[in-house]
């Protein structure tokens, strides 16, 4: 079912080199802006390439650029970000573009890698399940950071990764910070090591703009200021 | 030196200058209305070791912040990275220092 009115959208086709092309799609009642890529790849254009898969906020994939900010497309209604029924759809900020709406990720998880984003247990299977206070400050700030889905929006986002390419982002810290407070990992001096130097958490200048544009509502700001109080700390006390 | 090195000598010396700059600013501001003269003021600096110590600071102070800070901007926005980045922040903070304390010598002296 129609209101009757359409969007006038514009989305970005080919790689870094490409051109926004204009479309004309129907507007409708609780429309997602994924449901108007998906409108346009179905109807208008069947080679038009971007990337989702759970259609409700969960996987993290169908992440795009929408009138200039960085969004998750499944759960962004077009009534909200349409400006005078006008849409402009492109790939996300700081990443290769491979097609269309679909950016190469690899540089976004290797910044995870390199930020030794990996949990490293201490113990075994046959070990015993440690107990994890739920109100300790370690868990809490776990708690205050896992649900990040890896869209990287706020990678997108971040103008000190567009600034100096090599600044491992706001996710990947994110990730480093819940893993530095978590009491099972035995991986935390050389993580802290690996965010502390070039290209890590005291590149950040605390614009909060991942904060403000996290979809989740995570503050990887904060995460990001806890990790430069540790490197502080470490720094102090001669080990940087 | 380490990021982390640098970014501590960065916080630490904003952490001494904020006092000293707001110091600075009331200083200006209380000769200026009260009507001083250049020589009534190298008068009352002149061999002080407490003007000597409060500027000698300041001025040590400016130089590793305003280095480090210019260090970034150049990473940023010149993508400026490596050796030559690290020899240029050195000698910038090396002329602030010179240049610095070449002031504070002259007041003081």
């Amino acid at each position: 079912m129609t209101n009757g009115g359409t969007l006038a959208v514009r989305i970005w086709k080919g790689d870094a080199k490409g051109a926004l092309r204009a479309f004309t799609v129907p507007h409708r009642p609780i429309q997602s802006v994924l449901d108007v890529v998906t409108w346009v790849q179905r109807n208008l254009d069947p080679g038009l390439a971007y990337r989702f898969a759970c259609r409700v906020g969960m996987c993290g994939s169908c992440a795009m650029t929408v009138n200039g900010i960085p969004r998750w497309t499944c759960r962004t209604r077009v009534s909200k970000v349409a400006q005078d029924g006008r849409l402009t759809i492109e790939p996300l900020r700081n990443l290769p573009v491979i097609r269309d709406l679909a950016c190469d990720m690899r540089p976004f998880f290797e910044k995870w890698r390199a930020a030794r984003g990996r949990f490293a247990p201490t113990g075994t299977r046959a070990d015993p399940l440690p107990r994890l206070a739920p109100d300790s400050p370690g868990r809490r700030a776990v708690d205050a950071g896992i649900e990040c889905i890896n869209c990287a929006i706020c990678h997108a986002g971040c103008d000190v990764v567009a600034w100096r390419p090599d600044y491992l982002g706001p996710a990947a810290l994110n990730r480093a910070w819940t893993l530095q407070n978590d009491a099972r990992d035995g991986d935390r001096a050389a993580r802290l090591q690996a965010v502390a130097g070039d290209g890590g958490c005291t590149c950040c200048h605390s614009q909060q703009t991942c904060a403000r544009l996290c979809p989740k509502g995570l503050n990887p700001t904060a995460a990001i200021a806890g990790l430069k109080r540790a490197a502080f700390a470490a720094a102090l006390r001669g080990r940087p | 030196m380490g990021e982390a090195r640098l970014y501590v000598a960065q916080r630490v010396s904003a952490l001494i200058l904020a006092p000293l700059v707001l110091a600075h600013l009331g200083l200006i501001v209380i000769a200026v209305r009260g009507g001083l003269s250049a020589a009534e003021i190298l008068a009352r600096t002149h061999d002080s070791p407490l003007w000597a110590g409060f500027y000698g600071l300041f001025v040590v102070a400016a130089a590793v912040h305003g280095s480090i800070g210019l260090r970034a901007v150049a990473a940023e926005t010149l993508g400026w990275r490596g050796r030559g980045l690290e020899w240029a922040t050195l000698g910038v903070g090396l002329a602030f220092l010179a240049l610095g304390l070449g002031a504070v010598v002259a007041v003081i002296a």
